[in-house]
């Protein structure tokens, strides 16, 4: 709806309002705290439960994950690739665990359905590289400290 | 002309050229840097000290960009445009003085390139040259928003350089000269009257164009922005309309020749404005008892001296210049842009009767005797 505002005869010269609005810019340029965050130098703080790079846990060195499919099943993206293998105390163990990080989306499913707490999401969050790459599992548990 | 003329000339356009190069660098960080901190942001701060270096970053990009030539272009006047929009941005400050003139030998040296008698028309006449550029720009581009944003800055250009040029005929009554020169030595008078009454002995006002003529000097202020393409009047590139309007179709150097004739445009204008209406190199107030110290402190007498007062001239022409240009970085920062009609209600509506009403006052005082 045309909403018309009554003006005064010095809005309508709108010189004065031009000064007063000179005089807003040069206050927030000489005064207001500047919002710009200096990222290498300064770092924004995120949450805790931002939603980040995917590690693996381990328990005393062995992932605790046991390859029960539930991720890779789970996630939208279907960026999970597990081999599941045998180890000699007849324990499952993914003997493949890769995630092809460009695909996925971030969404944590996979975090959500994982009944071993095995695969969790950090809260590292630059991931640029050089290359395309499949992170494997050696990547993931040894990881950029189980943050 | 003989061999002092030719060398001194040389050397006074050798001078201009080097300050208008320096101005696009320049302008472009603070322009940058201002805008940022106005929007609360720090801009770019790290190349150099403050920043600074971001110029040089950027001169480098432009020179070692590929330069490709569209396919659709009309390619004669395509490669010609920057160059005819440029080189008029080049040539009109030759005739703003930016010192008093100084005896060599028995000579006298004037501060500026080309005293011409018809200064302000010469102003006039090849400030406007700079649209062929724009509309040249424009049509060879054979692309609908570039030929848009041509015709909308031809149509702006004649509009406000009507009231411009009106503007400005207040002062040419009042000094009853053309030359430039000749203009910012009267400034150095004082105000004897203020409208009818007269003004006391003690309240000592320059005769400073703005306070002669306050009206005449809004006109100009505001139809300079508009002759030199600036917010709030730069609907020839208004990106959310046109896309970015004339030079949509140009990269590398040829986009840079553009801007660079953006920002000497806008140099030019804070010259003009400061010649006409600020007193050109009359010193700044303050200036005139600590030029007097230095004399006094340092022991100048003769040529020295009259170097160390055109040096403190240059000074506050350039000062005067500065602020100016900083006032069109900062109403840029201020004002959003007008509509296309706002724009044309405001130049034929507002400043044309203004600058008319203007002439009218000027004249009646004028015929009084009041000025």
């Amino acid at each position: 709806m045309l909403v018309k505002k009554k003006k005064n005869p010095l809005q309508e010269i709108y010189l004065i309002e031009i000064l007063k609005g000179l005089f807003i810019t040069i206050k927030n340029m000489l005064f207001a705290p500047k919002v710009t965050i200096q990222y290498p130098e300064q770092r924004r703080n995120y949450s805790e439960r931002f939603r980040g790079m995917h590690y693996i846990k381990a328990t005393n060195g062995v992932e605790n994950c046991t390859a029960c499919m539930l991720c890779p099943t789970v996630c939208p993206a279907e960026c999970i690739h597990i081999e599941a293998g045998e180890r000699a105390d007849k324990e499952k163990y993914p003997v493949k665990f890769e995630i092809d990080v460009l695909r996925c989306c971030f969404c944590g499913m996979c975090e959500e359905a994982c009944p071993k707490d095995a695969i969790k999401l950090s809260t590292i969050y630059e991931m640029s590289t050089t290359h395309r790459e499949v992170y494997d599992k050696a990547f993931l548990v040894e990881q950029r400290g189980s943050k | 002309m003989d061999t002092f003329d030719w060398i001194t000339t040389a050397a006074k356009s050798a001078f201009l050229v080097i300050i208008l190069l320096q101005v696009v660098p320049i302008m472009a960080w603070v322009e940058r840097r201002g805008s940022a901190l106005m929007q609360n942001r720090l801009g770019p701060n790290r190349i150099g000290p403050l920043g600074l270096f971001q110029s040089i970053a950027d001169a480098i990009k432009f020179i070692f960009k590929e330069d490709p030539i569209p396919g659709h272009v009309e390619p004669f006047y395509y490669m010609l445009a920057p160059l005819v929009s440029v080189v008029p941005a080049f040539m009109t400050f030759g005739v703003i003085p930016f010192a008093s003139s100084i005896n060599l030998d028995g000579r006298v040296l004037h501060f500026q390139v080309a005293d011409l008698n018809v200064g302000l028309l010469y102003v006039f006449s090849v400030a406007s040259l700079g649209v062929y550029g724009i509309i040249m720009a424009g049509w060879s581009s054979n692309n609908k928003y570039t030929i848009l944003g041509s015709l909308r800055s031809s149509s702006q250009m004649i509009s406000y350089e009507l009231s411009m040029g009106l503007s400005v005929i207040g002062i040419i009554l009042v000094f009853s000269t053309l030359k430039l020169g000749d203009i910012a030595t009267q400034q150095g008078q004082l105000m004897t009257h203020l409208g009818p009454w007269l003004l006391p002995e003690w309240l000592q006002i320059p005769k400073w164009g703005v306070f002669i003529q306050p009206l005449g000097f809004l006109v100009f202020l505001v139809a300079a922005f508009a002759e030199t393409n600036r917010l709030p009047f730069d609907l020839p590139e208004g990106e959310s309309e046109i896309v970015a309007g004339y030079h949509l179709e140009y990269g590398s150097m040829k986009f840079a020749m553009f801007m660079m004739a953006e920002y000497l445009n806008m140099f030019t204008a804070s010259g003009l404005i400061t010649t006409l209406y600020f007193g050109g190199w009359q010193l700044l107030p303050g200036f005139g008892p600590l030029l007097g110290l230095l004399q006094s402190q340092f022991g100048l007498a003769g040529m020295s001296a009259e170097w160390a007062r055109v040096g403190f001239e240059v000074l506050s022409f350039f000062l005067k210049v500065g602020f100016f240009m900083w006032f069109f970085v900062w109403v840029r920062w201020t004002l959003p842009r007008f509509r296309y009609d706002q724009l044309m209600d405001l130049g034929w509506k507002v400043m044309f009767p203004l600058a008319m009403v203007n002439i009218l006052l000027t004249g009646t005082f004028a015929y009084y005797g009041w000025i």
